[in-house]
């Protein structure tokens, strides 16, 4: 770490600037799990207040756990977050290691036209892919949302591994050729546990996009065996009157998978991010 | 047991071309460095003996059976990189022992011969160890010893002293020499460094441009470059090179003459000049003078001479170790 003098003005404003955007970016997270432990009457009142013993309530998550399938909605999501994630990580690393190990004839072409999902929006195509998954009779599965999201992670994937997988020196592949690896020997063994950073980068960028996500649930699996959380949580907001004891409940309840999740990857992701800047 | 005949081997990226049609044979047991500028296409030529580039055209033969088709694995070679290109995240021993496990050797012959190649190498104490946990020369020893335990037909090495510093370098050379006397097994070298070529070899061959310039024993290429090229290129300082012309001999475009066999004088002799320049390296004395006749000439002393710049001397070359060059460069006999 560099021992360089930094005037106290100047990194207290830093740190200002720091602190600012994360009471910015934490506000409505907080405010969200404040409410959720309140009485519907406080939630109006006093938004803003933390709760009190007079405004202390759990009503909000027991309407959550007792209506609805909660836990299988938790259950669907996280099946399709998981998986998705998985699929994104093995095929966008394996197009990555070719795009980036081999040459063949249009090797930048098909580079290039991967990379193409990352600027058009997937969801531009909703009404052929509803009707491809009408067709193959995949609607109301699991397996739609996870083909979709699949392809929805993989330009993003694809673009970031490839570039990291350019640095894998070129003759740590050639000692495992000359040592009888496969080429699927070297991509496992040799290749992926150099660029796991990336693939933590990866894996939280793909992520929260997927659990997050409302459109194709609500479009390809609105059933009530396939909801996923953040569709199951709109069955407390009516068109005349909302739960919102419930709503903010069953939002601070969804945050936590993914917390779980993002600890996990977290300390690769900041190597992933920092990797190249500082060596 | 580890025979190579490469014959009129091309390699082309695109529209350009490294190898120009490579003709080679090493015998069995030769320790064999190829040597020559960067970008000359050896790491290339290399590569293709490896199979890890595919040749444009031509063939290479390793025991005599044509292998221009067989993956790097099954061509009984081994090979040891700059760089190490040691697996970060097994343990030394397992670095070691992967080739052969790849094979499908059993378990106690794997043990057996990484044991045999590791203390052949004094890597013993740091087996457990991994790659990161190592110095460079540990790394590059370790690189070796995964050689030695394939058993291979052909050791080729691709600037493995490169990334050491000056004195491992030296020693890592002694015992690669070492090594190839135990072992006599077939060696192939790439080397841009001219002292460890013609410390370690038995032949040289002298790469520029994709063209074999010249094989020889080192002394064959010191006493007798057939080129103004590997003149150049072997010996250090440099041969000094002077237009024929100033030296009244209308045959001959070049004339050569190493810095060596040049003596000086401060009462007389053929060329008169000035010192430019004077470097003390204790055994020798190196001096760069500028002369009426020939222009800029480095003369090598051997031991200690006392002269200053600006001092007045007289260089006499030995006529019979002068090298006559045609006008296509190549030596006049």
């Amino acid at each position: 770490m560099s021992k360089a003098r930094v005037s106290p003005l100047r990194s207290g404003f830093v740190h200002l600037a720091l602190a600012g955007y994360t009471v910015i970016a934490l506000f409505p997270v907080l405010l969200t799990i404040l409410n959720s432990f309140k009485d519907r009457n406080a939630i109006f009142r006093t938004p803003l207040a933390p709760p009190t013993a007079n405004t202390f309530s759990l009503v909000g998550y027991e309407t959550v756990l007792k209506q609805g399938d909660f836990v299988g909605y938790f259950q669907n999501s996280l099946i399709v977050t998981v998986v998705s994630i998985f699929f994104v990580l093995l095929f966008g690393a394996m197009a990555a290691f070719a795009l980036s190990e081999y040459r063949f004839k249009g090797n930048t072409m098909m580079g290039l036209y991967l990379a193409i999902g990352i600027m058009i929006p997937i969801r531009l195509g909703t009404v052929a892919i509803l009707q491809g998954m009408v067709a193959a009779g995949l609607v109301n599965t699991l397996t739609a949302l996870i083909l979709v999201y699949t392809a929805q992670g993989l330009p993003l994937a694809i673009f970031i591994l490839s570039e990291f997988m350019r640095t894998v020196s070129d003759d740590l592949k050639n000692a495992g050729r000359i040592d009888g690896l496969s080429e699927y020997a070297i991509f496992f063994r040799l290749v992926l546990p150099l660029v796991k950073p990336a693939m933590a980068t990866v894996a939280v960028f793909t992520m929260i996009p997927i659990w997050n996500d409302l459109w194709f649930p609500l479009i390809l699996a609105p059933g009530e065996t396939t909801k996923t959380v953040t569709l199951g949580s709109q069955v407390f907001i009516g068109q005349f009157v909302t739960n919102w004891n419930a709503v903010l409940s069953a939002l601070s309840l969804a945050i936590f998978p993914v917390l779980v999740l993002y600890v996990i990857f977290s300390r690769q992701l900041i190597r992933g991010i920092t990797a190249g800047a500082v060596k | 047991m580890g025979s190579l005949n490469l014959k009129s081997i091309r390699k082309a990226f695109g529209t350009h071309e490294v190898l120009k049609g490579i003709d080679l044979e090493v015998k069995d047991g030769e320790f064999v460095i190829f040597v020559g500028p960067s970008g000359c296409g050896k790491s290339t030529l290399l590569r293709v003996i490896a199979g890890l580039e595919d040749a444009t055209s031509g063939s290479v033969q390793i025991d005599g059976k044509e292998v221009i088709t067989t993956p790097p694995a099954k061509r009984g070679i081994a090979m040891v990189f700059q760089s190490y290109a040691l697996y970060p995240h097994l343990t030394v021993k397992d670095n070691m022992g992967l080739g052969l496990k790849q094979m499908g050797a059993p378990r106690a012959e794997v043990d057996a011969k990484v044991g045999k190649a590791s203390s052949m190498l004094s890597l013993d104490p740091y087996l457990a160890r991994r790659p990161a946990e190592l110095s460079g020369g540990q790394r590059q020893r370790v690189a070796i010893g995964r050689a030695i335990v394939r058993e291979p037909k052909l050791f080729l090495f691709d600037e493995p002293l490169s990334n050491l510093d000056a004195a491992l370098r030296v020693n890592t050379r002694l015992e690669i020499a070492r090594l190839h006397r135990s072992l006599k097994a077939t060696m192939i070298y790439v080397t841009h460094d001219q002292v460890e070529a013609m410390t370690l070899a038995d032949k040289i061959v002298v790469l520029n441009a994709g063209q074999i310039e010249q094989i020889g024993s080192p002394m064959e290429l010191y006493n007798k470059p057939a080129n103004v090229f590997v003149a150049g290129f072997i010996g250090s300082p440099q041969m000094n090179f002077i237009e024929a012309g100033r030296l009244g001999d209308s045959q001959a475009k070049t004339i050569g003459i190493r810095p060596e066999h040049i003596t000086l004088s401060r009462d007389g002799g053929d060329w008169k000049g000035k010192v430019i320049h004077v470097e003390h390296l204790g055994a020798d004395t190196i001096l760069y003078l500028e002369t009426e006749v020939t222009g800029l000439l480095t003369v090598r002393l051997f031991g200690e001479h006392r002269y200053d710049v600006d001092d007045v001397v007289y260089a006499t070359p030995d006529k019979a170790l002068m090298h006559r060059f045609g006008a296509d460069d190549r030596v006049q006999r």
